[in-house]
């Protein structure tokens, strides 16, 4: 649809995400993750969910409460370990997640093919390595490519910084990260922004994310 | 094992091992003019503060942005503006944002001059391991170590060149599961510089060690 629903709440943003559904998470870190609409999330009760995100969570917040209040059963991701992922390890090392590793820029470039209609492509990343083992490798101009398919969300909760009531959405800095990609490749697309403006309060030449990719909005201050 | 030393000869320039941070400057040394460089989480990040600031060095950051410039502090720090290790950072004139297909295109499409990263191991012939110890109790993480090893038009690595049990870390084959193939042009260590290919590693220079004493240490 090309406009999207502006949403009183953070709860109503995210009415009607399905228990088993796999849902791509923006954020960097903690720049640009929607907290909110996570904690809204956790509130809603869906589970068994497969989480596409960079990381695994950070600290005790955001992704990380997810994954403590038992709701993941699978986490898509480039880097999961970090200083601050106790929760992730824990359930990892327990066995209690399943945890899949791919490299950053294939598993943006995978959302990508998903929304853009391509079936699937060659990529030179990773070839050789253990993240290469299964595919079917194909040499192209002398180099050696791993077929990589499309990577596609049910719901995607993404965080930028305006939109309009349309669905527009302009980001912020670093912040943008996985959002513009992940707004293309999900059935359902929740962006959390900081404001809501009235339709012709952006500039058309510096939006980002084009309305047509967004389903709900909600604004959280 | 392959480590010859340079035909021209190997000269040691320095009494004693280099520490970090002058690493870090040697590497500096070495980054053309004008370059597009991304610099790994870690050790690597030294090499911004031995950059002249007439080199016009541009540095990408594979979380999105081109022009980033060094660490934020106090009231700098922006939590919507961090680098590939999510610490805050600020940003240079000229600076420009972009998603992460768009970050990861610029590696792969041959954008980036040069990207330096940390190894736990490297081969003779320029094979990388640098994102999975393979221990059964590990938790493998990637990030864009694999991206940045096939995409950047010159990759170097820094590290020691001996691990903690004494062996050293430039090796015949790598027994850690790899990054990339043969993506490696060159190691800087803190007792001398390498230049890999397919015909194996060249010792170019060398820091606390004569060049004999050193390629007999590496078992070459």
């Amino acid at each position: 649809m090309g406009r999207a629903i502006v949403c009183e709440s953070t709860d109503a943003a995210v009415a009607g995400i399905e228990d088993g559904a796999t849902v791509l998470i923006g954020g960097f870190g903690m720049a640009g993750m929607p907290v909110p609409l996570i904690d809204a999330l956790i509130r809603q009760g869906a589970t068994d969910l497969t989480v596409v995100s960079n990381n695994a969570g950070n600290g005790d917040t955001g992704l990380a409460a997810l994954l403590a209040a038992g709701r993941v059963r699978k986490v898509i991701c480039s880097f999961p370990r970090q200083s601050d992922s106790w929760v992730f390890d824990g359930l990892y090392r327990e066995g209690r997640i399943e945890l899949e590793v791919v490299p950053q820029g294939t598993l943006a470039e995978r959302m990508r093919a998903a929304g853009a209609g391509i079936g699937a492509f060659y990529c030179p990343t990773g070839v050789g390595t253990p993240l290469a083992e299964g595919k079917e490798v194909r040499e192209i101009e002398g180099r050696l490519h791993v077929l990589e398919l499309p990577l596609r969300g049910d719901v995607a909760l993404i965080g930028a910084h305006r939109a309009d009531r349309l669905g527009n959405l302009v980001y912020r800095k670093t912040a943008r990260n996985f959002g513009p990609v992940m707004a293309t490749a999900a059935t359902t697309v929740i962006a959390q922004v900081a404001e809501v403006v009235e339709i012709g309060g952006l500039d058309p030449e510096a939006v980002i994310t084009p309305s047509i990719y967004v389903d709900r909005i909600v604004e959280v201050p | 094992m392959s480590i010859a030393p340079h035909p021209d000869g190997v000269p040691q320039r320095t009494p004693e091992p280099l520490d970090k941070h002058a690493m870090a400057a040697l590497v500096a040394r070495d980054i053309p003019h004008g370059a597009v460089v991304n610099l790994g989480i870690g050790q690597p990040t030294l090499i911004a503060d031995h950059l002249p600031e007439d080199a016009g060095v541009v540095l990408h950051t594979e979380n999105g942005m081109l022009n980033m410039g060094p660490a934020a502090h106090g009231e700098e720090i922006d939590p919507d503006l961090t680098n590939a290790g999510k610490i805050p950072v600020t940003e240079l004139p000229g600076a420009a944002y972009f998603h992460h297909a768009d970050s990861f295109a610029m590696m792969r499409g041959g954008h980036l001059d040069v990207c330096v990263m940390g190894a736990f191991q490297v081969s003779v012939h320029g094979d990388l391991a640098n994102w999975h110890t393979g221990a059964p109790d590990a938790i493998p993480a990637v990030g864009g170590a694999m991206d940045l090893a096939i995409g950047a038009r010159q990759v170097f690595v820094m590290m020691t060149l001996f691990a903690k049990d004494g062996s050293p870390k430039l090796v015949p084959s790598c027994a850690y599961p790899l990054t990339g193939l043969a993506c490696v042009d060159r190691v800087y260590t803190e007792l001398g510089v390498f230049d890999l290919g397919p015909d194996g590693a060249v010792l170019r220079e060398t820091f606390g060690v004569s060049a004999e004493e050193l390629l007999a240490r590496l078992g070459a």
